[in-house]
């Protein structure tokens, strides 16, 4: 273990400047009369507004907007944008999240007035440029994932699971079945259920094996005709691979089910295998994880799919297709909306093509062999972290959940540290905090007993790694000698331990009214 | 590392996968570019689009081209805003939580609606959430009742939706550019969750939200309102109408076009459905030194907690847009969204005289309306927005393929960066185009959005 | 502040932590200190309706902290007569006094001599720390 030159605070004595500062929201700062904008004169004739349009439906007063000025927004919003921990500024090492830096160049491209200042329902014949970056996205995507057929529309991951789900609904109505039940893994991530159900589904768990993989006895004892998708992701989210894959998939096609992956995971294989290759009916990618979208606090993002062949007739529209240009001229690019067995749409337009813009950029900057080495750096990563984390004190008392070669992610139990330190993992996380890194997932999965899921990508440095196992290694030094010092932090955060439970029981959801 | 691991090399690493599923060749895309050909790449793509800054644009139909101020980019760029994750860890997310608790008050503010959420993630795909509220409030009930002044989109989208919610949707057309309330109370009946309706309406047309709400309400079913947000700086708001839930696209505030997204969607209900809420919702609170802080809210409605019995599937919806939303909002200000919303009025007023004055444009309905109208040209649409573009205008949005009743119909969106000047040159141009076509219009022109006319 | 570890001997209790005090054709439901400590503070608990029944080994209702929601099962089967309108406004009394003033609901018991399958308070601790 390296010396940590400055331990962070172990109390809140000396607050911090940001600690000192009030939360005051925008509304509370308006001052009567105060504006920013100023519009441009209407230049067209007088009209009253009862004159246009009946009074009955006018509003009788105003919405109760902000009244400040520009400077007050902008030192308003910058104040609290300090109030936040980024990814530009250390290291997220979130499970299933793969955090990994954000490009500028790709805002730069989205920014382009091509692209920004392009309406949606622009007529195709002068949109090729967008609809071009749209099928090379395609054309990307249908090569990492391994199956030939995309639509870019979903807006997220779980908007994509939705879409995948709607597919089989559509895939078997078309044979005439109607199944009812749709299996997930005890492991899986909280939308896939989720999305069972809005689907229509009844959800059915599939247990998971010492080896941290599925259960394949259990998995066949619960096939059936009634079964209508196996959905998985692989590696899965305890890190690890599952090697049943093939078995897994042969088993779901022979009872005639889909398949479906959730594409959360795939920054630990590109360009080493592909879930078309593993037997994957149906892939949602999201862009916002391995393609490099920046989070934005919550958004946005997008959950493109790719399927096989015969999943391809009930993708949404509309469709992008390519036609060859005739004599050697170039080809076009158009939008098809006849397709009869499609499930339809699942939101307007084409999709959030910002997104796709930065994506895309992303993949063009990578190239192939750029992918590879993503994630091969990404599971190195993983690897070492976990390897210098066993050699300090999370050996010990954080151990790794299933003693499997994870890949880009592993997941961690605190159970022993809770017995033996009287610390959860909540405790240690709130710790980190003071340390100046983002925690890795918490109480995920709901299998592991207090779970820590830590995915560093590959874009962290060797150094960034050694800092955080060394971060972790002096946390539990601090609670082998004194547990309150995690029981209380954080300390130097802009807020203490927040009540989350008054926060439920009355919840104050907007600014009160004057 | 490799040492540091105990393996000999990065392939052991990849021990767990089954050679049979290696990839074991390159992956077939072009070879990475360096920043400055990958930059040039991407502008050639985007030099090739009729972009706002090329054509003047008065398209519409669900997304506007409003000014979005320099501000909204200085501050949607910040690193702060831009690269963390959605706000879990909520001592170090204040800034986040902050945001949404402002943006869930604007919503609220507009929409006349108690309760509000933090986005979704467009317009048409929260209608069909609304729906799955509706259905869950009123288990039992499986049909909704739809207005076709509901964006297209919307329209297809809630089909989709359910067939997975095992739900039937009816349409109930419009009449005159309006949904008329009796004919909406025809098709509600004991079976119907929820009445669907859009103001104003795709065709431009005001709708009557109290009288509709109403209807839907005789039958015991909830009111459902997709309205434009700008337009809430003049409407009365959905909640004084009796509508119970308001959501809509928020494109138009302070978000760019960027054909077609990221966007977002907001969405807010009465009190009593709060725990039926989807998405995110941001609550005040107080930390352990009493600080005030926010949190993310009623948690256990969302999948990470309920999973197969959550309100909703969303996890990442739109958070970085919903900022651009309440910046843009507190840019205008309480008397710069009315004044906004009294421009717009007045000169989509202007738009309608000017237009209207053309040899071969009539209006398709006399409905008051807001910042968009729909106009009938005697021509083929397809063909006269073509002509027009040759002169560097986007004409607007031709509505036949989703209303072939209206297949000579032009959607024509006026914002406040379409100067009079604009409108003028607009009808000039419009007049051209339909005195050159200077043929009768025929069943199958309108169909496509490919134009007919080679060039 | 949640209350001191204690399984009370004059209630009768269900493997699914939620107890029953017996009072003739009479009984009042809650959950046990168990249920609540691994629940964590609790945010919300709507009650079923006046008149419903509940049947034994049912989940008849959840309660939720912050993050989590818990089933309630009903430990014998009956019509509900009263709920804990109390828990509306302070819910988090179910932690701090899960068998008093944190009960749930009181139920007309449609058959009592299913009483005989619940467990006492030693048999309940033990499953505990099995």
């Amino acid at each position: 273990m390296t010396d940590i030159p400055t331990q962070p605070p172990t109390n809140a004595d000396a607050q911090t400047p940001q600690q000192r500062e009030r939360a005051t929201t925008i509304y509370e700062r308006s001052v009567e009369g105060r504006r920013a904008a100023t519009l441009p004169p209407a230049g067209v004739p007088e009209a009253q507004l009862e004159d246009l349009i009946p009074a009955g439906l006018l509003r009788e007063r105003p919405a109760e907007l902000p009244e400040v000025s520009e400077p007050e927004i902008v030192r308003h919003y910058n104040r609290i944008s300090r109030r936040n921990f980024d990814l530009d500024t250390g290291p997220y090492p979130l499970g299933s999240c793969t955090m990994k830096h954000n490009p500028r160049l790709n805002e730069r491209v989205a920014a382009l007035p091509g692209h920004a200042r392009l309406h949606p329902a622009q007529a195709p014949r002068r949109a090729q440029g967008a609809l071009e970056l749209m099928w090379r996205l395609e054309r990307a995507l249908a090569e990492i994932c391994g199956l030939p057929h995309v639509s870019l529309q979903p807006s997220a991951g779980s908007h994509g699971e939705l879409a995948g789900l709607l597919l089989t609904r559509a895939y078997h109505a078309d044979r005439g079945e109607e199944r009812a039940r749709v299996l997930t893994p005890d492991t899986s991530h909280g939308t896939n259920p989720a999305t069972v159900t809005m689907a229509g589904y009844e959800v059915v768990k599939v247990a998971t094996d010492e080896r941290g993989g599925v259960e394949v006895d259990d998995l066949r004892d619960k096939l059936g005709d009634d079964i209508a998708c196996l959905m998985l992701t692989n590696p899965n989210t305890l890190g690890v691979f599952d090697e049943n894959i093939a078995e897994i998939a042969r088993l779901v096609h022979e009872v005639g089910a889909t398949l479906y992956y959730d594409g959360a995971n795939l920054n630990a294989i590109m360009g080493h295998t592909r879930p078309g290759d593993m037997g994957f009916d149906i892939v949602h990618v999201n862009l916002h994880k391995s393609f490099s979208q920046p989070h934005g606090g919550g958004g946005p993002g997008a959950g493109p799919i790719a399927v096989s062949d015969r999943i391809e007739p009930y993708l949404p529209v509309p469709r992008l297709v390519r036609s060859e240009g005739a004599n050697g001229t170039a080809p076009s690019f158009d939008l098809d909306h006849e397709r009869p067995k499609s499930i339809g749409r699942l939101r307007g337009f084409q999709g959030n093509f910002g997104v796709f813009a930065r994506s895309y950029a992303y993949i063009r900057s990578l190239g192939g062999d750029g992918l590879q080495e993503a994630s091969e750096t990404a599971v190195l990563n993983a690897n070492y972290l976990l390897a210098r984390l066993r050699e300090g004190r999370a050996g010990r008392l954080l151990p790794l959940a299933f003693d499997r070669l994870p890949m880009h992610e592993f997941v961690l139990s605190g159970a022993p540290a809770k017995r033996e330190l009287g610390v959860k993992t909540l405790d240690i996380a709130k710790r980190l905090l003071d340390y100046g890194f983002h925690p890795p997932t918490i109480y995920f999965p709901l299998l592991v007993d207090e779970a820590l899921m830590i995915e560093p990508t590959e874009t962290e440095t060797r150094e960034s790694l050694d800092d955080l196992a060394d971060a972790f290694d002096s946390i539990l030094g601090e609670a082998e000698n004194d547990p309150q010092i995690l029981l209380g932090a954080p300390y130097t955060t802009p807020v203490r331990r927040l009540d989350e439970a008054a926060a439920s029981r009355r919840p104050v959801i907007r600014q009160s009214r004057g | 590392m490799l040492d540091a691991i105990g393996v000999d090399s990065l392939d052991e690493l990849f021990a767990a996968i089954p050679p049979e599923l290696r990839l074991g060749r390159p992956l077939d895309l072009p070879a990475g570019l360096s920043e400055t050909e990958c930059f040039d790449h991407l502008a050639a793509l985007a030099a090739r689009n009729a972009d706002a800054d090329s054509e003047t644009c008065f398209i519409g139909a669900g997304m506007y081209d409003h000014y979005v101020p320099a501000l909204v980019d200085a501050i949607t760029q910040r690193s702060e805003f831009l690269t963390p994750y959605t706000p879990y860890q909520p001592e170090v997310s204040q800034g986040g939580l902050q945001v949404m608790f402002e943006f869930q008050t604007a919503i609220s503010e507009l929409t006349g609606l108690p309760v509000a959420n933090a986005s979704l993630y467009e317009g048409p795909s929260s209608v069909a959430s609304a729906a799955y509220l509706a259905l869950g409030a009123h288990k039992g009930r499986t049909r909704l009742v739809v207005s076709r002044g509901v964006h297209p989109h919307s329209r297809e989208t809630l089909a989709t939706y359910a067939r997975g919610f095992g739900a039937e949707v009816v349409e109930v057309a419009q009449e005159d550019g309006v949904t008329d309330p009796a004919a909406l109370a025809d098709a509600v009946d004991e079976r119907t969750a929820a009445v669907f309706v859009q103001n104003p309406g795709f065709l431009g047309g005001i709708e009557d939200l109290e009288a509709l709400a109403a209807a839907a309400h005789e039958a015991g079913a909830l009111a459902i309102a997709a309205v434009d947000p700008i337009s809430l700086s003049v409407l009365r708001p959905p909640g004084e109408c009796g509508v119970d839930i308001a959501l809509g696209e928020g494109q138009p505030l302070g978000n760019r076009l960027d054909y077609g997204g990221p966007s977002f969607g907001f969405f807010a209900a009465t009190e009593e459905h709060i725990r039926r809420m989807p998405g995110r919702i941001a609550g005040e609170t107080t930390d352990a030194d009493g600080r005030r802080g926010f949190v993310l809210a009623l948690q256990t409605r969302e999948q990470h907690i309920r999973r197969e019995k959550a309100t909703h599937n969303i996890c990442t919806s739109q958070a970085l847009n919903a900022l651009a939303g309440v910046v843009y909002l507190s840019w205008l200000g309480k008397r710069g969204f009315t004044e906004l919303g009294e421009l717009l009025a007045r000169r989509t007023a202007y738009a309608r005289e000017r237009l209207t004055a053309v040899e071969g444009v009539e209006l398709l309905h006399d409905a008051p309306v807001f910042r968009e109208l729909a106009i009938r040209l005697e021509a083929p649409v397809l063909e006269v927005i073509d002509r027009v573009a040759e002169e560097g205008i986007a004409a607007g949005y031709g509505v036949g393929r989703e209303y072939p009743e209206h297949e000579d119909a032009l959607l024509v969106a006026i914002t406040e960066r379409r100067s009079k000047e604009d409108i003028d040159r607009l009808a000039d141009a419009l007049g051209r185009a339909i005195a050159a076509s200077g043929e009768l219009l025929t069943d199958s022109d309108n169909k496509s959005t490919q134009p007919e006319v080679a060039r | 502040m949640a209350a001191e570890e204690s399984y009370p001997e004059d209630l009768r209790y269900h493997a699914e932590h939620d107890w029953a005090r017996v009072e003739g054709d009479q009984a009042t439901f809650g959950i046990t200190w168990y249920a609540q400590d691994a629940l964590g503070e609790v945010v919300f608990y709507e009650p079923p309706e006046l008149g419903s029944t509940v049947a034994k080994d049912q989940a008849y209702t959840e309660v939720e902290s912050v993050k989590a929601v818990s089933d309630v099962y009903a430990p014998l089967s009956g019509e509900v007569t009263e709920v804990n309108g109390n828990l509306a406004d302070k819910p988090e009394t179910v932690n701090e006094d899960p068998y008093g003033q944190g009960w749930l609901v009181k139920v007309k018991l449609s058959d009592p001599s299913e009483a005989d399958a619940l467990l006492d308070a030693a048999a309940y601790r033990e499953l505990l720390s099995g």
